[in-house]
């Protein structure tokens, strides 16, 4: 144990070293923004200052070439500096604007798509797939890479009626998080449980408590102290999966893919939003997903051919209301549509508004 | 040199189309490394499949006891040894970013030569709580890298039952919406409860975000138990040259249409200048010779869209500070939910301020860890106690900001009203 360095708890880094000098100096002290065009934008400071940044996409999961030949960019064209956004864009912040276009230039030839900015479709938020996930029922980094290949030039216009965040999540628990569409594993049988193993990995009253509709309940099976689920009450979320891996969620046949649409974090206009689902069923259909390609991208041309300038999809769904929404994207409305989980009565339409 | 490539006919279909490929990535450091050719064995594997096979472990390093996601190939064959045995220990180090996400290349360059020499030299930036993901190492390699990582300042980040590692928006380095110093209040916090980082003992996960505006960009309302969003408290700032650029730019009819009609509150209305009104709690700007927009700032609620729409020409007021909201949280296990108001307002701009602001989240830290259940999220304790036990454990006065809309049931006992009463006047006589 000598040999063990004890930590340096050093916590957060201070930003201020690693920041672009232009933004140091300029801290708390910007006056105006811009977009000149997509993948750019300008600042503009109290003192006079101005910084544009110019945005690209990557895959976020990064090899050591492709980070190195981003350094290379930065020390040649911004600076040394640079900031990540919380959809992995890299953004290099420019004090000259006549360096915009050569750096583009060189992003676009190294396959760097330069946009994210406005009104665009973002980079998707997403998870760990089965690149590195314990639980997941498909992959990540393999759906992202498919749908913004699809979705590419909404990336690089910027030309929808307001911002489009997208995110994927490999399981129910939805690591992705809230979007205006979410792609989302939606599980549809009981776990699988290999009893011969639960006594010896799994502490039985957590995996009990983990259940949301109180449906596992402790059972021997040949001899064995064991756990069973009540199948009529199960409602496949697989929360018990990742307490007790031998109750198998996933299933490569029976494990579907969910959209999920109307989610919002910002306070504009409308309170934020939980997404809502509006498709299911899709084939885990790997390595390219296109049944949940073509549901996504008809939504988001229905919504860029419908909405008004800066309505979000949520925003735009509140106006034309939901069976328009249905009707207009030609997808079906089912039973399944209509919640029943806890405080489910708030969602329905308790009026007579509706459209004709 | 590596070993040889196993066939990966389906990883390869990703390496075609116009979005950076990390398929291509991931095969450049096989090129090198044999973590990454039996990575690649693996995950093709699972493309084949649909299934995944990784499960977790023990694996940490000396002093903390979170930090590292540890990962074991579960793909053996019939005599139990690793069918990809080079990716058979294949654990993650999160390591916690510069506040804001600002690198220069130096830092970067570094990272990517630490991983060269310890890990699979695959970094993810970054994870979905914010941390830069190195991915890739075997148990052996888990401490010398951490080692080196630390001497560079860089600290471990959070995992299991502890403190997260959080995020706050570019802000005040970039952003004229910024309403307080995002980087200051996320280091003070982390930083000061950062044991709770490093040794895992809350009933379950606990994240931080901070917000500069309400447009929220790091999403803190839903993905964290306590969100700090900026917001100002006085009138909305105009900037006349700004509002007219918008409107020779854009036009009339815009105006109305993007900003005016989409006032979520009606706060706003246009005037010709004859009729324009007066009073304290008006911002008033000319957007040609004729016409000025009025914003009535006791009816705004801070929702920043006229703002967003014409920048520079409309800024937050200059009494700034934050809301406090708290309980946001995903799906497990009662539903998502979203955080609420536990402070409508505070300044956060002075050394006491933000020793304030660590008071609250250090109190909220205890309480959570006091009273909620194993694996329970502070929205579903607050759910689950209701709120007003939840603020009177924090000793927070009730306020009408908290809510949508009071109670409309009448399903609850209230022999003490007289005695609220009371306290709400003397509330309102110490206002």
């Amino acid at each position: 144990m000598a040999e063990l360095r004890a930590p340096d708890e050093c916590g957060v880094p201070d930003p201020m070293p690693f920041m672009h000098p232009a933004l140091r100096e300029n801290y708390g002290k910007w006056v105006f923004h811009s977009h000149p065009k997509p993948g750019v934008l300008y600042h503009r400071a109290e003192n006079g200052t101005e910084v544009w940044t110019v945005k690209f996409g990557t895959a976020r999961q990064l090899d050591g070439y492709t980070i190195r030949l981003i350094c290379d960019l930065a020390d040649k064209h911004a600076d040394g500096h640079m900031r990540f956004t919380a959809r992995s864009n890299v953004e290099f912040m420019l004090t000259d604007e006549s360096k915009i276009e050569p750096l583009i230039k060189e992003l676009n030839s190294h396959g760097f798509p330069v946009g994210g900015t406005a009104n665009s479709v973002s980079m998707i938020s997403h998870t760990q797939g089965f690149l590195h996930c314990d639980i997941p029922g498909t992959d990540a980094s393999g759906v992202v890479k498919a749908l913004m290949d699809e979705l590419h030039e909404e990336f690089i216009k910027c030309e929808m009626p307001n911002r489009v965040k997208l995110s994927t999540s490999c399981c129910e628990i939805n690591c992705g998080g809230q979007a205006d569409i979410a792609i989302i594993m939606q599980h549809t049988k009981p776990p699988k449980i290999n009893h011969d193993l639960v006594a010896n990995v799994c502490e039985r009253p957590t995996v009990v408590a983990r259940c949301p509709v109180a449906a596992i309940r402790p059972a021997l099976v040949n001899g064995k102290p064991s756990l069973e689920v009540d199948e009529k009450k199960c409602i496949c979320c697989g929360a018990c999966f990742p307490p007790c891996p031998p109750m198998q969620i996933n299933d490569p046949e029976h494990s579907k893919i969910a959209i999920w649409v109307g989610g919002k974090n910002s306070n504009a206009r409308s309170k934020p939003t939980f997404h809502k689902l509006v498709a299911s069923g899709l084939p885990n259909n790997l390595p390219r997903w296109p049944e949940v390609a073509a549901v996504v991208k008809k939504i988001l041309s229905v919504y860029k051919a419908d909405a008004q300038p800066w309505e979000r999809i949520g925003d735009w769904i509140d106006r034309i209301g939901w069976p328009r929404f249905f009707e207009k994207t030609g997808l079906p409305f089912t039973k399944y549509h209509i919640d029943d989980w806890r405080g489910a009565r708030a969602t329905l339409n308790a009026s007579t508004h509706i459209r004709f | 040199m590596a070993k040889k490539l196993h066939d990966t006919p389906l990883l390869d279909q990703l390496e075609s189309g116009p979005w950076p490929s990390f398929v291509t990535g991931l095969k450049r450091e096989a090129a090198k490394k044999d973590i990454m050719v039996d990575l690649l064995g693996q995950l093709e594997e699972s493309y084949k499949t649909k299934k995944g096979f990784w499960k977790g472990g023990t694996v940490g390093v000396f002093g903390y006891g979170g930090g590292v996601i540890p990962r074991f190939t579960e793909l053996k064959g019939a005599d139990e040894k690793p069918l990809f045995p080079d990716a058979a220990e294949f654990h993650t180090l999160r390591i916690q970013p510069p506040a804001g996400m600002h690198y220069d290349t130096a830092t970067l360059r570094k990272f990517a030569d630490i991983w060269d020499k310890y890990g699979s030299g695959l970094i993810g930036l970054h994870g979905q709580s914010g941390d830069i993901m190195l991915q890739g190492c075997s148990t052996a390699n888990v401490q010398p890298a951490w080692e080196e990582i630390n001497a560079m300042g860089f600290d471990m980040g959070g995992a299991g039952p502890a403190l997260r590692t959080s995020m706050s928006c570019v802000g005040a380095a970039r952003c004229e919406m910024s309403c307080y110093d995002e980087a200051r209040a996320l280091r003070t916090i982390i930083n000061a409860n950062i044991d709770d980082m490093h040794r895992p003992a809350l009933p379950y996960k606990f994240k931080f975000k901070f917000s500069g505006c309400p447009n929220d960009c790091v999403n803190s309302i839903q993905r964290s138990d306590m969100a700090t969003i900026g917001t100002w408290r006085d009138n909305i700032q105009v900037n006349e040259q700004q509002a007219r650029d918008y409107m020779k730019g854009h036009g009339m009819d815009k105006l109305v249409n993007d900003v005016i009609s989409k006032c979520p509150t009606r706060a706003i209305t246009l005037r010709n200048k004859a009729d324009a009104v007066s009073g304290d709690s008006v911002s008033t700007v000319a957007v040609d010779d004729q016409h000025v927009m009025q914003i009535e700032n006791h009816d705004c609620v801070r929702c920043m869209h006229c703002l967003n729409v014409m920048p520079g020409a409309l800024l937050p007021g200059k009494d700034k500070g934050v809301t406090i909201l708290v309980g946001g949280k995903s799906v497990l296990k009662i539903g998502a939910t979203m955080g609420t108001v536990i402070i409508p307002f505070m300044k956060l701009e002075s050394d006491e301020d933000f020793e304030k602001i660590n008071d609250l989240s250090r109190n909220i830290i205890d309480f959570f860890a006091e009273n909620a259940l194993e694996h329970e999220r502070t929205g579903e304790m607050i759910d689950r106690i209701g709120l007003v036990n939840f603020l009177e454990g924090l000793d927070i006065d009730v306020d009408p900001n908290m809510i949508n809309h009071p109670r409309a049931n009448p399903y609850v006992r209230m022999d003490d009203w007289d005695e609220e009463v009371e306290k709400a006047n003397e509330r309102k006589a110490a206002a």
